[in-house]
């Protein structure tokens, strides 16, 4: 048993629901009592759908559960079918219904209908929300697709050439509720469009079942969100021959990275590879001398293992930071982003509980936060700024203007949601040095709202501390006004350092040297 | 009540389960937590439909239980005290520990109450633990607090001193309005239930005369009748006919003349009327249809017929206690459908081919009918709003008057093109 104040993945339907929703001509009759259609205000309030999910739920009540649960099943799915016509039908059920062991899915097949049927079995009391979407896409794919595997041949990503056409690929993994998917796929297209190489299928957001049973007719697959495609793309390699691409491009490097990858795998020669790096303001604006602020800055970074590891790679790599922490609520991503924290020397976090990573964030004191709506809180709460990164979804999440995260657009909004977050540090920075000036109106707001402390904050929760510290230390006038002139954002990482220097060196006071003393030991 | 057309269904349903109520439970009661036994489910339902993220630790969560909690029940009860030590170390200032079933504890007939009770005796004088289920395949929505309030009966000492005891949750300040108009009209022993803080609670008996301020309290008031209590008949107080004839039931039972009553709530019967005038516009002659939710939807179709002059299509409640709704039947125009239980598809069908100006319905249906053209209000706003009383009536008019004022700007053509 688990105690657990705030989740970042629902359960493993809730998977399974948004693969449904995402496609065309599929319809889900989940075994699940009436508490259960909650899920449903995901996709319609969240994401402003404008279509109910596919989704039948059987609402047993209490009083069936005596009786005969499988009759119910059966009644709804009968009803399922022939109001909705799917194309192909998921049949399954959530952490309750697991319990009572009707087996819908057998009890679908069972039925005599020629549509095929899936039959989800995802255990509800090991498995969470990315996992559940992963089964399913995967399941979907196996139960469309299985019959062809004998009788086709391995799929080379060189036969486009015989073909006389351009190269094909599949583009899988972007879903509803998945982040900024919508325009990531867009983005994808158009890079792949402009080198040549058509788009067979998008799945699962948008595709029908005929479209997977269309995947074939590609040469590769791009495996845009291993969290949700990873297993199908296995999948399709092992029983297929099909070849799937391992960067994700989120950056320009990693942009860039992608863009060879595919040309290796399908043999196509990259002929526009000078005009790459131009086509994203992000180098520039990384390089241009307004950025040097940027060098160093500590940046905490958590949330699903695709978008975590990237941004560490992008904060780094490209904008030149300094990254303090990093961190991921998928724990099948953990391997990953393990590695990728070692190459940054920090320890990696792996947790579903945002408390263990608020102070994880505290203890690390980072000048902007990487993270998702949870960390975006956190941060509020301690007076840093933050921009959000991953899932799990939330309306603002969902913005009206193309905004992807992927290619050459995603690293120019990437550029401008997480600088724009310390351009009004700096302004913060600007207020506070020039808050005396006459000019200057009183009550100027912060935009952290009244979370961000003041100097006579700090210094006043600083008196209260000292009175009871053992040590006794002592700020003296000189060592507070030196203090103050300290960049708020900084200020209580200079002090909590300079405190502990003067305990090291057993100094009971703290003056102007001290603290100069103390920043010299520690730089 | 002949002249009203009660029909029922079943079938796939679109309503929150019981532990939806702990959203406002836990607000009422800020010594008290709440910790449902039950899956990720649970948990993602009760963070989905309370925004917890703006909390920096919510005063309720879940205990998750896993595949090796089900494999042993000995188990389950062992690994729930763990959970509950160190919730209790983690917050020490909980006075009342509410253990909430959950549809898997139910299925798997976890005995919360065994657990309850060794707890119980542990924490004596530290924390009170209770438990109730609010389980999706016992409860809907707002019958969580049903099962909340029964919970906390049988610590309600006794006492025989005739009082005035308003039961279910209501905004604090409608309660402070409430409160003062009954001092007003002499009543000066009034308390609540649920109380403001956990640990004190009201003391009942027979000389407590219990007024509901909510229509989904059945099992409550059973229990409250049990232990000698008096219930007052009366519909329920929203809008200004139901909160004037609240108010006088309360009063009869108090033996306070009716001239008394009229005397202290006419002035503001007055200015509610007046408040209400530029909703009732709005309203007035639009078609409504009412998909089961809350449990207020009976109430709330007399007031938008009896006051804003609405039509009402179809009138449907999750279920139906004929004898706690006696009085708001009674006030429903001729003919007026209700429809107890739910086939959410078959309801819609008729949602659509009756063409309403307005659907009250839960989050998950609210958008796709917005896209078929449909105005819509959520019945989730109801029970997080001060709608109750003569004072909010005109603010209770304006939660329906709303979504079809702001149709009507979006489709307005108002500024000319230059």
């Amino acid at each position: 048993m688990e105690l657990t104040l705030w989740t970042y993945e629902g359960p493993p339907h809730v998977g399974a629901m948004r693969i449904a929703s995402s496609m065309k001509d599929i319809h889900y009759v989940l075994h699940a009592p009436q508490g259960d259609t909650y899920a449903d205000l995901l996709f319609t309030m969240i994401e402003r759908r404008g279509q109910r999910p596919p989704v039948t739920y059987t609402t047993f009540q209490a009083r069936d559960l005596g009786g005969d649960t499988a009759e119910l099943v059966k009644k709804n799915i009968k009803e399922a079918v022939e109001r909705f016509k799917p194309k192909t039908l998921l049949v399954g059920e959530s952490c309750t219904a697991e319990l009572i062991q009707d087996q819908p899915g057998a009890l679908a097949k069972g039925m005599g209908f020629d549509m095929p049927i899936v039959n989800l079995e995802l255990p509800a009391y090991s498995k969470k929300e990315n996992w559940g979407a992963s089964e399913t896409f995967y399941q979907l794919i196996r139960t469309l697709l299985k019959e062809k595997v004998s009788y086709s041949e391995k799929i080379s990503p060189l036969r486009w050439k015989e073909f006389g056409r351009r190269p094909k690929v599949n583009i899988l993994g972007p879903s509803l509720l998945g982040f900024r998917c919508r325009d990531d796929v867009i983005e994808i297209q158009r890079i792949l469009s402009e080198q040549g190489i058509d788009t067979n299928v998008v799945a699962p957001l948008g595709a029908s079942p005929d479209d997977i049973e269309r995947l074939i007719d590609a040469e590769i697959n791009i495996c845009l969100y291993p969290e949700i495609a990873e297993a199908s793309c296995e999948w399709l390699k092992r029983n297929f021959g099909m070849e799937y691409t391992n960067t994700i491009p989120i950056g320009i490097k990693n942009t860039i990275e992608f863009i060879n990858e595919v040309h290796k795998k399908l043999d196509l020669p990259l002929t526009n590879k000078k005009e790459l790096e131009n086509k994203s303001k992000l180098p520039w604006y990384s390089k241009s001398v307004d950025s040097n602020y940027l060098t160093g800055k500590r940046v905490f970074i958590f949330g699903d293992g695709t978008h975590a590891i990237a941004a560490a790679k992008i904060a780094k790599e490209e904008l030149g930071f300094e990254v303090v922490g990093l961190g991921t609520y998928s724990r099948e991503m953990a391997r990953q982003v393990r590695a990728t924290a070692k190459d940054l020397n920090v320890e990696a976090l792996i947790t579903n509980n945002y408390l263990e990573v608020e102070d994880a964030m505290k203890k690390a004191a980072p000048e902007l936060v990487l993270g998702t709506q949870m960390e975006r809180h956190s941060a509020k709460r301690l007076g840093i700024p933050c921009s959000v990164i991953s899932t799990p979804m939330h309306v603002q999440d969902v913005p009206a203007r193309y905004s992807p995260q992927m290619g050459w657009e995603g690293a120019n909004v990437i550029f401008d949601d997480w600088v724009h977050p310390l351009m009004m540090g700096l302004e913060e920075h600007l207020i506070d040095m020039f808050k005396h000036d006459f000019e200057f109106v009183d009550g100027h707001q912060s935009h952290l709202g009244h979370t961000a402390k003041n100097t006579k904050q700090i210094l006043n929760s600083d008196e209260k501390k000292d009175k009871n510290s053992k040590e006794g230390i002592i700020w003296t006038e000189s060592g507070r006004a030196e203090l103050i002139k300290v960049p708020f954002f900084v200020r209580g990482k200079v002090k909590t350092n300079t405190e502990k220097y003067a305990i090291l060196r057993g100094i009971p006071e703290i003056s102007d040297e001290t603290l100069y003393d103390a920043k010299a030991y520690f730089s | 009540m002949s002249k009203v057309e009660f029909n029922k269904e079943t079938g796939p349903r679109e309503v929150f389960c019981g532990l939806t109520s702990i959203v406002w439970l836990h607000r009422r009661m800020p010594d008290a937590f709440f910790l449902v036994v039950g899956s990720r489910t649970c948990a993602h339902l009760i963070q989905s439909a309370a925004g917890v993220m703006i909390f920096a630790e919510p005063r309720f969560g879940t205990a998750i239980l896993e595949e090796k909690d089900l494999a042993g029940l000995a188990d389950a009860h062992e690994e729930l005290d763990r959970v509950v030590n160190d919730l209790i170390a983690r917050r020490p200032e909980i006075k009342t520990l509410f253990l909430v079933g959950s549809c898997p504890s139910e299925v798997i007939k976890l005995d919360l109450a065994t657990v309850a009770e060794k707890l119980n005796k542990r924490f004596s004088g530290q924390v009170r633990f209770v438990n109730y289920s609010g389980s999706g395949i016992e409860t809907t929505f707002t019958q969580g607090e049903d099962g909340a309030l029964k919970a906390l009966i049988p610590l309600m000492d006794s006492s025989d001193k005739e009082k005035l005891l308003l039961v279910g949750t209501l905004a604090n300040n409608v309660e402070d309005r409430f409160k003062k108009i009954f001092r007003n009209l002499g009543i000066s022993n009034i308390e609540s239930f649920p109380p403001r803080q956990s640990t004190e609670l009201p003391k009942i008996g027979k000389n407590t005369k219990v007024l509901l301020t909510q229509p989904y309290l059945s099992d409550t008031v059973r229990d409250l009748k049990h232990r000698g209590c008096e219930i007052i008949s009366a519909p329920f107080p929203l809008g200004i006919e139901g909160s004037t004839e609240w108010f006088l039931a309360a009063a009869k039972a108090f033996k306070i003349s009716e001239l008394k009553v009229h005397e202290i709530i006419s002035p503001l019967i007055n200015r509610a009327k007046l408040a209400l005038e530029s909703h009732k516009e709005i309203l007035k002659g639009k078609r409504l249809f009412l998909l089961p939710e809350s449990q207020l939807e009976i109430s709330l179709a007399r007031f938008l017929h009896n006051e804003c002059e609405m039509d009402l299509i179809e009138v449907g409640t999750p279920y139906l206690n004929k004898d706690l709704m006696k009085e708001e039947i009674n006030l429903l125009p001729d003919n007026t459908k209700i429809v107890e239980g739910q086939h959410v598809e078959k309801q819609l069908d008729r949602v659509r081919e009756s063409n309403p100006d307005l659907v009250v319905c839960g989050m998950g249906l609210a958008n796709p009918l917005e896209a078929e053209g449909i105005s819509t209000k959520w019945s989730i706003e109801m029970v997080f709003s001060p709608i109750h009383g003569i004072d909010q009536a005109a603010d209770l008019a304006g939660l329906f008057s709303k979504p079809l004022k702001r149709n009507q700007i979006l489709t307005s053509k108002t500024l000319v093109t230059h």
